[in-house]
């Protein structure tokens, strides 16, 4: 499928900040303030001694308001790269959900063994209840969360996406 | 250890000193006293002390504009920084570099909801171009550095720099600003060769060509204005200017379309609309320039030159963008027309010229003139006439005023027109002129004020009494809230909710109250006798000029419509009702 101009595309943007108090409030407020979509964000520092953080958002919008968001970002004083994974090559993207299900008998071995299929791992389990870690795609998560729904699920825990480029190369 | 400790305030005032700073408007509070005490002590930088924070920004923009340096502010705490927000937004919207240094609890109260805390940083953060919160002595200096950087460079705009009362006091070493460098921020100053070339070629194959110019060539600077008007005579193109642009060109070349816009010329709006090629330099294609979006300017190919990529394809798609300073780039149009010898098709041009003199003949500025009452344009048409000759600064409020002054005040030179474009701001003109004339203290200064705006910082009249500012303040008075009422009259059946200025002071007493000058003028014939007594009188004056009531600012492209929907006069408004789109408008 061609995207036309005005369609809606999802994009997964990777930024670099300095590690400094308000960074993270600045990006969450350019994105609320100009009416831009969140639809996950992560954050953690990754370069210690440098100080840097790496923010992965995933957003949604045309492709002049994705441009905009680009060029919104890199106008921040404290940001070192932003780099729009999505166009930029090949990458890889990741997430984590902790997922908690309830329930005894055959639905308890139902959801057992759909966490087989999908490779998630019991990391806790009482006589009623599993926690399930379960990592991959975003689609993965929702597709396994899903199917749990009507075995007892309870409740979910999810990281958001973290993404990198393939290849070699740093953002 | 090589450099000396001192206490926080020290180091800012060296750090003010070392960027060259010589004047600071401010205000005193709790937490600022440190600095204040610091003040007192030195005599290299000079304190203004304005009577409300929202007229120490607006002094400093002022300053800012009329020199092209950073304008300095120093506010207290909680409602101190708070009041000053208005003008950092004013100062962001219209980039203006300013660094404004608020006062702050001490780092170990700031969260417990104390004395006149506020979260400034929280508040500013989307007021300003960055801002700063100094928790740690060691980092002072090198945030103070940074801060002036980061305001002048690329496209300008407010830097705030938050001050804990503890780090004021506290001792910490200062670094000059030579060993400090930015990490992150560093603006691409150079534009692409390649697409500067292809940018010229598109200008030289061109049958209708425009150059549509704003703010950002004259922040670039007097230069960049020089370089650019080379262009324009090399080219024998037409040229309309943005609000902010205006004085970036000469007003009277003959080159000169005028304003463009929601009330600019009916040659620059339609040129616009009929355009092949538009050069965009250093302006936004801001709603107050397109009018309907999708109907504008539908037939060219726009080039954009900008320092801030993020003004380009925001609002309207470009064809060819090219991210740099307006001096270098356009430096490098005119190298590159230079060396290739170019020369656009005369007759091409010239038939383009015919169909703008056509435009222009409709002489859409033109008023029915009275000798019963002083018409605003025609009051602001003799203050040009009798000041232009003069070393002369313009600021306004905001209204009608405002563009009407933009209309009939020709500018022939940058940095001499301050008006708050993007914010839009009542009240800006009289602190701005405060500010301009500290800067220019044996220059002519003129604050073309409506009666409400000038009601909004009328305190200044103090700080003006102080520092005995020869601050002229011409007031178009019509006892409306005009451009709201015109707004009304075109919008809402003509119900005049609330923009009537009831209780007006009597003017002239107030400047006396204020140790000024009070002067009013209600015949047309003694105008210009008003007009030049006020010019002679090396003290403040506020001239209360009557001016006719019911009197609409044209041309008007209506909300929501096309530049090619002017409205040319009173008599267009019945024709050509707004559209339903356009009433939402703004
Ligand atoms: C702080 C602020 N409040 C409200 C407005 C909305 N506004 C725009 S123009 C205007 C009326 C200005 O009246 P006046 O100063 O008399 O100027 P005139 O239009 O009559 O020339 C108002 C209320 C504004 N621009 N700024
Ligand atoms: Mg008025």
């Amino acid at each position: 499928m061609i995207l036309q101009k005005e369609d809606i595309r999802r994009h997964t943007i990777a930024i670099l900040v300095d590690n400094e108090a308000g960074v993270l409030a600045r990006v969450i407020g350019l994105f609320s303030g100009r009416g831009y979509n969140i639809e996950s964000l992560t954050v953690a520092e990754v370069d210690t001694r440098e100080q840097l953080s790496r923010i992965t958002i995933v957003t949604s919008g045309t492709l002049m308001v994705i441009e905009q968001i680009k060029a919104q970002l890199r106008r921040l004083v404290p940001i070192h790269k932003v780099s729009d994974l999505t166009v930029e090559g090949p990458s890889v993207a990741r997430e984590l959900a902790l997922v908690k299900v309830s329930g005894t008998g055959d639905k308890r071995v139902e959801s057992l063994r759909i966490a087989d299929i999908f490779r998630a791992r019991a990391v806790d389990s009482t006589n009623e209840s599993f926690v399930f870690e379960i990592v991959g795609a975003t689609e993965k998560l929702d597709a396994f969360i899903k199917l749990m729904e009507p075995l007892g699920l309870v409740d979910v825990s999810r990281t958001g996406v973290v993404a990198i480029a393939r290849g070699p190369n740093p953002i | 250890m090589g450099d000396e400790t001192m206490s926080g305030a020290e180091i800012v005032l060296k750090a003010l000193v070392d960027q060259g700073v010589e004047v600071i408007f401010g205000y005193p509070g709790g937490a600022v006293l440190p600095l204040y005490d610091e003040l007192f002590k030195q005599n290299r930088l000079r304190h203004i002390l304005v009577r409300h924070e929202q007229a120490a920004v607006h002094a400093a923009e002022g300053y800012a504009r009329s020199t092209g340096k950073v304008g300095v502010v120093l506010v207290t705490s909680g409602p101190g920084a708070t009041n000053a927000v208005t003008g950092l937004l004013d100062a962001l919207c219209d980039s203006v570099p300013l660094v404004c240094l608020t006062g702050q609890v001490p780092t170990h109260l700031i969260g417990n909801d104390a004395f006149q805390e506020a979260d400034t940083t929280g508040i500013t953060r989307p007021c300003t171009k960055h801002n700063y919160l100094v928790k740690d002595g060691s980092q002072l200096a090198r945030v103070l550095h940074e801060a002036f950087y980061v305001a002048r460079t690329g496209r300008p705009g407010p830097v705030v720099v938050d001050l804990p009362k503890d780090v004021l006091v506290g001792k910490a070493q200062y670094v000059g600003p030579a060993k400090v460098k930015h990490k992150t921020y560093k603006p691409q100053t150079k534009g692409d060769l390649k697409a500067i070339e292809e940018a010229v070629k598109l200008m030289v194959h061109a049958k209708r060509p425009l150059f549509y110019i704003g703010g950002g060539v004259v922040n670039s600077g007097v230069a960049a204005c020089q370089l650019l008007t080379q262009l324009l005579h090399t080219t024998g193109f037409p040229c309309t200017q943005t609000l902010m642009g205006l004085g970036a060109f000469p007003g009277s070349d003959p080159l000169s379309l005028g304003m463009v816009g929601m009330h600019g010329t009916y040659e620059s709006n339609m040129a616009m609309h009929d355009c092949d090629v538009m050069v965009c330099i250093g302006a936004r294609f801001d709603d107050r320039v397109t009018g309907r979006i999708n109907a504008f300017s539908p037939h060219s190919k726009k080039i954009h030159v900008d320092i801030d990529p993020s003004s380009i394809n925001k609002n309207v798609a470009v064809d060819l963008a090219i991210v740099g300073d307006v001096a270098h780039v356009v430096e490098d149009m005119l190298k590159v027309w230079k060396a290739k010898q170019l020369r656009p098709d005369e007759k091409v041009l010239k038939a383009w010229w015919a169909q703008i003199d056509k435009w222009r003949a409709k002489d859409c500025l033109r008023f029915g003139s009275s000798d019963k009452v002083i018409k605003p344009q025609y009051a602001i048409q003799r203050l040009y006439e009798l000041t232009k000759d003069r070393d002369t600064y313009i600021t306004t409020e905001v209204g009608q005023h405002q563009m009407w002054a933009a209309q009939f005040y020709k500018f022939e030179r940058p940095m001499r027109w301050m008006t708050s474009g993007g914010l839009g701001t009542m009240g800006y003109g009289l602190p701005a002129a405060m500010g301009a004339q500290i800067a220019h203290p044996k220059s002519l200064v003129i604050d073309i004020a409506g009666e409400a705006s000038i009601q909004m910082n009328i305190q200044e009249m103090s700080t003006i009494a102080q520092y005995r500012l020869p601050v002229k303040i011409f007031i178009l008075n019509n006892q409306y809230m005009g451009m709201v009422r015109q707004w009304q009259e075109l919008l809402h059946g003509g119900r005049y909710a609330e923009s009537y200025s009831a209780a007006l002071p009597d003017f002239a007493k107030l400047a006396e109250a204020y140790g000024a000058v009070g002067l009013k003028v209600e015949k047309v014939g003694e105008l210009d006798d008003v007009i030049n007594q006020m010019i002679s009188i090396d003290r403040a004056v506020i001239v209360d000029c009557r001016v006719d009531q019911a009197e609409n600012c044209f041309p008007m492209i209506p909300s929501g419509a096309a530049h090619n929907e002017m409205l040319l006069g009173p008599e267009d408004e019945a024709e050509k009702p707004v559209s339903e789109d356009g009433m939402v408008l703004v």
